[in-house]
């Protein structure tokens, strides 16, 4: 371009004001996008007018599906709706069926699910504290945290079989004991891990660019957060002490001590500092379970929802008979409706079960946390600058497989 | 049972305050969870109260959801759970409404309803009246039907594939390599609970469950 079409492109921009906007795809196949969200926004320019979030691209049906399953069929699909805290979701649905038709869990198996609840917390934060540093730029801590994610992993495989989908809550108990040394396993990881923390927070608490990437980013008032449906780790940055570990106690949250982390600004600096003083808090609940929990059953003994022992089955006809009706036809479930909530890592995750007497679900309700979580972007990302979207996505902490369904 | 016990000792008074609110027919426990049945016209006004007034301060709406009885004339239920964060206790509120006559929307009362209400529209076909935002939400663009209606069938009745002549993706009626399997397990005996003129028997079983429980 020759000097004289410059300096006239130049006179030209200054005397045109230019009306600029236009609408950007971010996603389905973007990284930072955390699966396959398609954000679609309207841009002022790099300012974010409005950010209309587009799901359903991993919609799987799961709701559908249930209703053609036994309940004990229908368990596995909610490892598969967060796979990054699969234990959690399980424990939604085991309180919902436990609940309907009555079914007595024996205190071990309780110990056990609180233990692995939290190590399914600390699973989950690891992922999302770590990938959402990797979103606004920091590479180490994931590379750091995926290492410790792998230990949690092993501990999962050791007591389920699987390091994903656990299928090991079941109506009644869990699938089966630990194995033998799991136990000191898990005690001599929880002794390391709170240095790891130190690290992770030794690289991103007192960064500075970490600093100026999140803190006063995404603002959500207390109002705000308790209109917007928030939960968990989200509505406790906004400055709302609500746990329902702590409110409304499930298998043995009440018989341990923890602290709740109450954030005060609601930005995303803040929902990064409350998942990781959990996972500090996470800790000391599983070192507590360790030391509480006693030998005993580990589900429920009433075979018409458990199965009987492999060694019974090979003496008494009853078991054979309870094993057989148990894994053809499922167990009954007398008429009713209820709706059972955890404090899944994430948040508020509820199964809203409504049986109708047969052996399968007649309306199984997930409430998937990220859906109200994403929902909200619209409010939070407003008068944002595009990479701070990315930031934004990255501190609510979504998951394709639970929103979706 | 270990869970949510408090709640269950609270629920029978929350009750009796819920059924008080005008609009609301019955509120029963069920499950230790109350249970509030109101109607359409009244829905908003319910809403509000539940929301607004201290004794129930019911801040946050958690989930809202259908449930598809098509054997009843109206068939849908929608179904509000609601929760109190100040003062920790749930409640449910239930409105039954026919594929053709529009629920109210409660978006105004609690922003985070539309994209539920979308839901619900998308999957059961619930119409939500003042709702400025009913798109589809979950199912794919340019989706026909109601997937969670129970007349919906499983495999439902279109396939997507990539087409490699057309360069595009095509939606195709479904062809089903093997046929749909429906295994139905149900036993007369077990589920049968109740036998004519042996209703002591299961009233019996069911008085031994409930000592069962610690």
């Amino acid at each position: 371009m020759s000097d004289t079409a410059v300096t006239g492109a130049v006179a030209n921009a200054r005397r045109q004001t230019v009306e600029y906007r236009d609408a950007i795809n971010f996603g389905p196949q973007h990284p930072a996008a955390h699966g396959v969200l398609r954000l679609i926004l309207e841009m002022d320019g790099e300012v974010v007018e409005r950010a209309d979030p587009h799901i359903g691209l991993l919609h799987r049906g799961t709701e559908k599906l249930i209703e053609y399953k036994s309940y004990l069929q229908a368990n596995p699909y909610f490892d598969r709706l967060d796979y990054v805290s699969p234990m959690s979701e399980e424990h939604a649905y085991v309180l919902a069926v436990e609940r309907l038709a009555g079914i007595a869990v024996p205190e071990r198996a309780l110990w056990i699910r609180t233990l692995f609840d939290e190590i399914t917390r600390v699973l989950n934060h690891l992922l999302n504290v770590t990938t959402y540093a990797l979103d606004v730029g920091a590479i180490t801590p994931s590379l750091w945290g995926f290492e410790e994610r792998e230990k949690l992993m092993e501990f999962y495989e050791a007591a389920s079989g699987a390091r994903l989908h656990a299928n090991y809550y079941r109506p009644g108990g869990v699938n089966r004991d630990l194995p033998a040394g799991l136990e000191e396993r898990i005690a001599a990881w929880a002794e390391t891990f709170p240095n790891f923390i130190d690290d992770l927070e030794e690289l991103l608490t007192g960064n500075r660019i970490w600093k100026q990437r999140t803190v006063d980013i995404g603002v959500m008032s207390a109002e705000q957060a308790l209109a917007w449906g928030f939960s968990g780790p989200c509505i406790r940055a906004s400055g709302v002490p609500w746990d329902l570990r702590r409110a409304q106690p499930y298998a043995m949250y009440g018989r341990v001590q923890f602290q709740v982390p109450v954030g005060r600004n609601g930005d995303c600096f803040d929902r990064y500092l409350v998942r990781v003083v959990e996972m500090r808090e996470s800790v000391k609940i599983i070192k507590q379970c360790l030391a509480q929990m006693k030998p005993g059953p580990v589900k429920s003994l009433d075979h018409k929802f458990t199965p009987p022992l492999r060694s019974e089955m090979k003496r008494s006809m009853e078991a054979l008979i309870h094993h057989f009706k148990l894994f053809t036809e499922g167990f009954h479930v007398p008429p009713g409706a209820t709706y059972a909530a955890v404090e899944t890592p994430k948040g508020e995750f509820g199964v809203y079960l409504v049986a109708d007497g047969t052996n399968r679900p007649y309306r199984c309700k997930i409430r998937p946390t990220g859906f109200a979580h994403l929902q909200a972007i619209e409010v939070m990302a407003k008068r944002h600058m595009l990479a701070d979207a990315v930031a934004i996505i990255g501190s609510i902490d979504i998951v394709f497989g639970e929103i979706d369904r | 049972m270990a869970d949510a016990t408090d709640l269950a000792l609270a629920a029978p008074a929350l009750a009796d305050l819920v059924a008080g609110v005008p609009g609301i027919h019955s509120a029963s426990v069920e499950f230790g969870q109350v249970v509030a049945r109101t109607t359409r016209d009244s829905l908003l006004a319910v809403m509000r109260t539940l929301r607004d007034d201290p004794r129930l301060a019911f801040e946050q709406m958690m989930d809202l959801c259908g449930v598809d009885w098509p054997e009843r004339a109206e068939r849908f239920d929608v179904v509000y759970n609601l929760l109190s964060v100040s003062l920790n206790q749930r409640v449910r509120v239930i409105v039954t409404t026919d594929a053709g006559t529009p629920v109210p929307s409660v978006h105004g009362i609690w922003p985070v309803a539309t994209w539920w209400e979308r839901e619900a529209w998308d999957l059961f076909g619930i119409v939500f009246s003042g709702q400025p935002d009913l798109r589809r939400i979950l199912t794919d663009y340019g989706f026909e039907g109601h997937p969670l209606r129970k007349d919906f069938p499983l495999s439902g009745y279109v396939q997507v594939r990539y087409d490699e002549d057309r360069k595009q993706v095509v939606n195709e009626p479904v062809t089903l390599t093997q046929d749909f399997r429906n295994f139905d397990f149900l036993s007369p005996w077990e589920a049968i609970t109740s036998l004519p003129g042996d209703e002591k028997a299961f009233t019996a079983r069911l008085d031994a469950r409930k000592e069962a429980k610690p």
